[in-house]
């Protein structure tokens, strides 16, 4: 089986190639935010690279959000027109679930955050000890209700994600619990963890983990804020 | 002739997701056009997060339609082309990043174009005859341009907006006067039943600079007039309100039309834009060309609005002459005339 993995959610521009279990190239590029620039000619050269047929690959996997929305829509958009032209389905991975899997093996807890700004994160809680579990699925939530959770759980946790600078010197403060920061190797969205992480839902669920190119959309766990200011006008009971 | 070209065209620059197939630059095979006025309608106007949204849902559904309409396939095209500004840049990027990935998984080339290029070649669909060198006015909701044709894909800008495009100042005008959305129609409209010469709005004029246009003064005056009569408790009539603001647009637009067709001894005129499908634009302007014995072109409404297929129709001319996209096309909201 051929998985072509694209990330783009985040500060990472990335793509990769998984093939049976090997991991044949991936390109991974966080400089600035030109996603919308670098993401085509980073598969171009990774397809030159390693001689890649693209219709030999069975499906398109990517990082389907939360994330930055412009980056999120690159990613997409990218997608289903690599879809549209190869007739090939795709395989959303939640990012934050992609993000947890950069960890594995430990007896911590994973907590991925992402920075969402309104002083929010998006987050989730995970073991990878020998498989993904999935404690507390991703949401957007502020620092100090994840914090609290974790605290609550009372085992030692790894963070990692572009929420963790940001928050470095609030967690120090509502952390109760030890933890660690994972290094720069581990700490962004990968393509690969996202490659990885598809091939092992296809084999929890098979043919039911794809959608068709036309049909996917991204998950964006925010509404435009045009239509929360609506919402709030109209007495609407808001979700965020 | 040699071979035909076809072209496959995206444009998603403001709230239209549009697909094309246009073969040879003039023969239209497929205009699809998804709108999403409906969903902006609640707003009062174009929410750029709401239209990147939509425009992701709907992009391959659309470009699709545009390839099964054509009855042709992606096979089939000899280049893909895709507004790549000026516009919202949230928009823009669908249809680039889409374009994009569509060429990169097939070897066909990529041509970026040009928003306000693709709205002037609208004028090659509807009259297979003309060529340039012409003037055209574009004028819509975000852009209002007086632009020499010099040539094919060659301008020359000879004035544009100093402030609100043309179209910008009827939505805002006609929120005032309690028509709502999209302003332009609605105005059209209502205007036919009303007095152009009741209200003498002032026609906006740039100091220093005879082609460029200013609007936002033109609107400020019918805020000022609709005020006025609010506080002096006089009973407005809209539709003489809109008829007078209209006129006052109109002649401004048409007046400086002609001053180029005059200073450039032009003998065809274009017009091309959403605000082209103005019905008191379009008779004005077809008179004033008649009184100077110039011809007069003006696309269909459906070539108006935004749509792929006169993308479709400029990215022919960039195709002849060897004029490619690499894959690193960028959305570029500011993009100008002219620019690459």
């Amino acid at each position: 089986m051929k998985i072509l993995a694209i990330e783009a959610s985040g500060p990472v521009a990335g793509c990769a190639l998984w093939e049976d279990g090997t991991l044949t190239a991936e390109y991974s590029v966080q400089y600035k935010k030109k996603h919308s620039q670098s993401l085509v000619p980073m598969l171009e050269e990774m397809k030159e690279m390693v001689d890649l047929e693209l219709s030999s690959i069975d499906f398109i996997a990517v990082t389907s959000g939360p994330g930055s929305f412009t980056g999120l829509r690159i990613g997409a958009a990218t997608v289903k027109g690599l879809g549209l032209a190869l007739d090939k389905p795709v395989l959303p991975v939640p990012t934050v679930d992609s993000l947890a899997c950069n960890l594995y093996g430990t007896d911590r807890v994973i907590c991925p955050l992402m920075d969402a700004r309104r002083q929010q994160v998006y987050t989730g809680i995970y073991e990878n000890r020998d498989g993904l579990n999935v404690l507390r699925p991703q949401c957007v939530t502020a620092l100090a209700d994840i914090a609290e959770e974790l605290n609550g759980l009372g085992r030692e946790v790894v963070f990692l994600g572009d929420g963790v600078p940001v928050n470095e010197k609030a967690l120090a403060e509502l952390m109760k619990v030890p933890y660690l920061l994972a290094p720069a190797h581990l700490s962004r969205q990968r393509a690969a963890a996202t490659a990885v992480r598809a091939a092992q839902i296809y084999a929890e669920k098979g043919e039911a983990a794809l959608v068709s190119s036309d049909d996917f959309r991204p998950e964006y766990l925010r509404i435009p804020q045009a239509e929360r200011e609506r919402g709030d006008k109209r007495n609407y009971k808001v979700f965020v | 002739m040699d071979k035909d070209i076809a072209i496959l065209a995206i444009e998603s620059s403001c709230d239209e997701t549009a697909a094309s197939v246009v073969v040879n630059g003039r023969d239209v095979r497929s205009n699809v056009i998804s709108s999403q006025i409906d969903i902006h309608t609640l707003y009062g106007g174009v929410v750029p997060e709401i239209a990147s949204r939509k425009h992701t849902e709907r992009i391959n559904q659309v470009v699709r339609a545009g390839l099964s309409e054509a009855g042709m396939t992606l096979a089939d095209m000899d280049a893909i082309a895709v507004t790549y500004g000026p516009g919202l840049v949230g928009p823009l990027l669908i249809g680039v990043s889409e374009a994009k990935a569509l060429s990169f998984a097939t070897g066909i080339p990529l041509i970026g174009v040009h928003h306000i290029e693709g709205h002037i070649s609208a004028n090659y669909i509807a009259n297979k005859d003309l060529e340039p060198p012409f003037a055209c006015l574009v004028v819509s909701g975000g852009h209002t341009h007086l632009v020499l044709v010099k040539d094919y894909g060659e301008y020359e800008i000879l004035g544009r907006t100093q402030d609100d495009a043309a179209g910008e100042a009827f939505d805002k005008v006609a929120r005032e006067i309690g028509l709502g959305y999209p302003g332009g129609p609605k105005i059209d409209k209502v205007s036919k039943e009303g007095n152009p010469a009741a209200i003498d709005f002032p026609r906006g004029k740039v100091a220093g600079s005879r082609y460029d246009f200013s609007f936002s003064g033109m609107k400020s005056s019918v805020l000022n007039y609709l005020n006025t009569c609010k506080m002096k408790n006089i009973r407005i009539s809209v539709p003489d309100v809109a008829a007078s603001f209209q006129q006052a647009v109109v002649d401004v637009l048409v007046s400086h039309a002609m001053w180029a067709v005059d200073e450039f001894h032009l003998t065809k005129f274009a017009l091309a834009g959403g605000v082209a499908s103005n019905s008191a634009l379009r008779a004005a302007m077809e008179k004033a060309c008649a009184e100077r014995n110039v011809e007069f072109f003006c696309p269909p409404p459906i070539l108006c609005t935004d749509n792929a297929a006169m993308i479709g129709s400029a990215a022919y001319y960039e195709y002849i002459k060897g004029v490619r996209s690499g894959l690193d096309l960028n959305a570029k909201p500011g993009l100008r005339l002219g620019e690459r």
